[in-house]
């Protein structure tokens, strides 16, 4: 029983994963950009919350209506300024250009706020501690619940956007081919700003769960993109379902581990991420190389 | 009336000079078709026309305004739209988004979803399916079917018979002519000279960039497109002792 526990708490934990994975996924869908400064924008739209909440006195749910949008315009703003050029000068400059931001966030936010750890958790009162007791065994607590399902309702209502709506579609087409895209009448820049706003927004939104759930410190960022890199590669990326999966595995093998040994939920998690991402590699050989047998038949 | 014109366009890729100076004029509802062998200049052409290569010298304009700077999906939205070689589809969007897509300029006209399928009947049991799973002449069709969705004034046609059975290009020229009927004007870009010749009013031939001949397809004969086509008359014309 306390196996099925692990699993549903790494389900649950899963949840937050694909959410704070499904930024990093869709910028590096649209925009072939791997943003390394995706976890410390998380972070920082975490302590922007923080600060209405703690100096602004704004209850942390009404706060979200502000830092959301911010965090959107930021976003846009970042693509429109900064990546956009970088983009311009080839594949690898977009990557020195968020982890150049990635480190220039940290330090500000190390310089306002200092090294302490803080939480959310006494900003929403009972929500952080209340759970529902399934069995003796196995109860779910109510915030691990809420992020979940916010988790579902977000990559829900990101799917319903990029298939059923003109601007999702012209995002598909862009993220396909952003010179035709150009060439029907669609705006890449803007489509491309749009993405960028969208992934910024959600990152804030995952970090802002990750303050409430457990703590942040200006240095969290780093750690939390490797979660959500891992999310993605064991998800299969351009997927968003995908994303959810590879989210729910991830928190399961770190949950399961933490039950063999209380030393090894990051290690299990990365055991499974590296054996997902050598099974792609070695499959994807395997298929090249025209299937196993003739594979086998070279050996 | 003057619908587009091109002055003095010079375009390079990098260290090649692919279009020298060249110049046209296209009224309202003349079909122009572009011959020459590959790599005369043809494709730079059309995508310097359509704004998706910069011209190194020279001016775009359309109806009378200049458009050298303007990116490609303005231009759309003015009435420019280009039919790229390979047809180059959205592959993981539906025959119905790819078309749809095309609406994003925003300019409405006679062109709609059911028009389009209307025009390219086979098209309509397919709507559903994704690109990448068509053929090669259905995948054609749905490529002119998303430009004409923008209500193009100025139709560009790039190498629309490339790589399909006579079949199908037998079904994209029936497709052609219609829209000619209708009055659309059109650029296109043709290897098949017989082709070319039927469906266009004027037809231009180039030769390392330049325009080596011009003329009004009825009056000009094969045998005189064939010369420039290959640079017979100025090989034999340099070959031959003064």
């Amino acid at each position: 029983m306390i196996w099925l526990n692990q699993i549903v708490q790494g389900i649950l934990l899963g949840g937050f994963y694909a959410l704070l994975a499904s930024g990093l996924s869709l910028m590096f869908g649209v925009m072939r950009i791997i943003n390394l400064a995706h976890g410390d924008l998380a972070v920082l739209g975490a302590f922007f919350l923080y600060v209405l909440a703690n100096d602004g006195g704004m209850s942390p749910w009404a706060a979200l209506a502000v830092v959301l949008p911010s965090m959107a315009a930021g976003g846009w703003l970042l693509q429109r300024t900064m990546l956009e050029r970088s983009l311009r000068a080839g594949v690898l400059v977009p990557l020195l250009t968020t982890l150049g931001l990635g480190i220039v966030v940290q330090n500000l936010l190390f310089e306002d706020f200092g090294a302490d750890q803080r939480s959310l958790f006494s900003n929403i009162g009972a929500l952080g501690y209340d759970s529902w007791r399934i069995t003796s065994q196995i109860s779910i607590g109510k915030l691990s619940a809420l992020i979940f399902a916010v988790a579902v309702a977000v990559l829900v209502a990101l799917q319903l956007f990029l298939t059923r709506t003109p601007l999702g579609r012209a995002l598909r087409a862009t993220a396909e081919d952003p010179d035709t895209a150009q060439l029907v009448g669609v705006d890449a820049r803007r489509v491309y700003a749009l993405a960028a706003a969208i992934a910024v927004a959600v990152a804030a939104l995952a970090g802002v769960f990750l303050a409430m759930q457990s703590s942040i410190q200006p240095y969290s960022g780093p750690g939390e993109l490797i979660f959500a890199f891992e999310t993605v590669v064991i998800g299969g990326l351009g997927s968003l379902w995908g994303t959810l999966a590879g989210g729910i595995v991830l928190g399961v093998a770190q949950n399961v581990g933490a039950q063999i040994d209380p030393s090894w939920p990051l290690l299990a998690g990365h055991v499974v991420f590296l054996a997902v991402l050598a099974a792609r590699v070695v499959l994807g050989e395997i298929g090249s190389r025209g299937g196993l047998q003739a594979v086998l038949g070279r050996v | 009336m003057t619908l587009l014109t091109v002055e003095h366009v010079d375009a390079r890729h990098g260290l090649l000079h692919a279009v020298r100076d060249v110049s046209f004029e296209l009224g309202e509802g003349e079909t122009l078709a572009l011959v020459g062998a590959n790599g005369a200049g043809k494709t730079t052409l059309l995508r310097t026309i359509a704004g998706a290569h910069r011209p190194a010298a020279g001016r775009v304009l359309f109806e009378g305004r200049d458009v050298t700077r303007v990116p490609p999906h303005r231009r759309v939205a003015m009435g420019i739209t280009l039919v790229p070689e390979g047809r180059r589809l959205f592959g993981e969007l539906t025959v119905e988004e790819n078309l749809l897509v095309a609406r994003s300029s925003g300019r409405r006209g006679p062109w709609t979803v059911d028009a389009v399928l209307e025009a390219f009947p086979m098209l309509e049991p397919l709507r559903r399916r994704r690109a990448r799973m068509l053929s090669g002449g259905e995948q054609q069709a749905t490529a002119i079917g998303r430009a004409l969705m923008t209500n193009p004034r100025v139709l560009l046609l790039d190498e629309v018979s490339l790589g399909l059975a006579p079949v199908a290009v037998d079904g994209v020229y029936r497709s052609l002519c219609s829209l000619i009927e209708r009055g659309t004007t059109i650029v296109l870009v043709e290897q098949d000279l017989g082709r070319a010749m039927t469906v266009a009013s004027r037809l231009v031939c180039m030769l390392e960039g330049r325009f080596v001949l011009e003329g009004d397809a009825a009056e000009l004969t094969r045998e005189q497109v064939t010369e420039a086509y290959f640079g017979l008359r100025r090989a034999s014309r340099a070959g031959s002792p003064a």
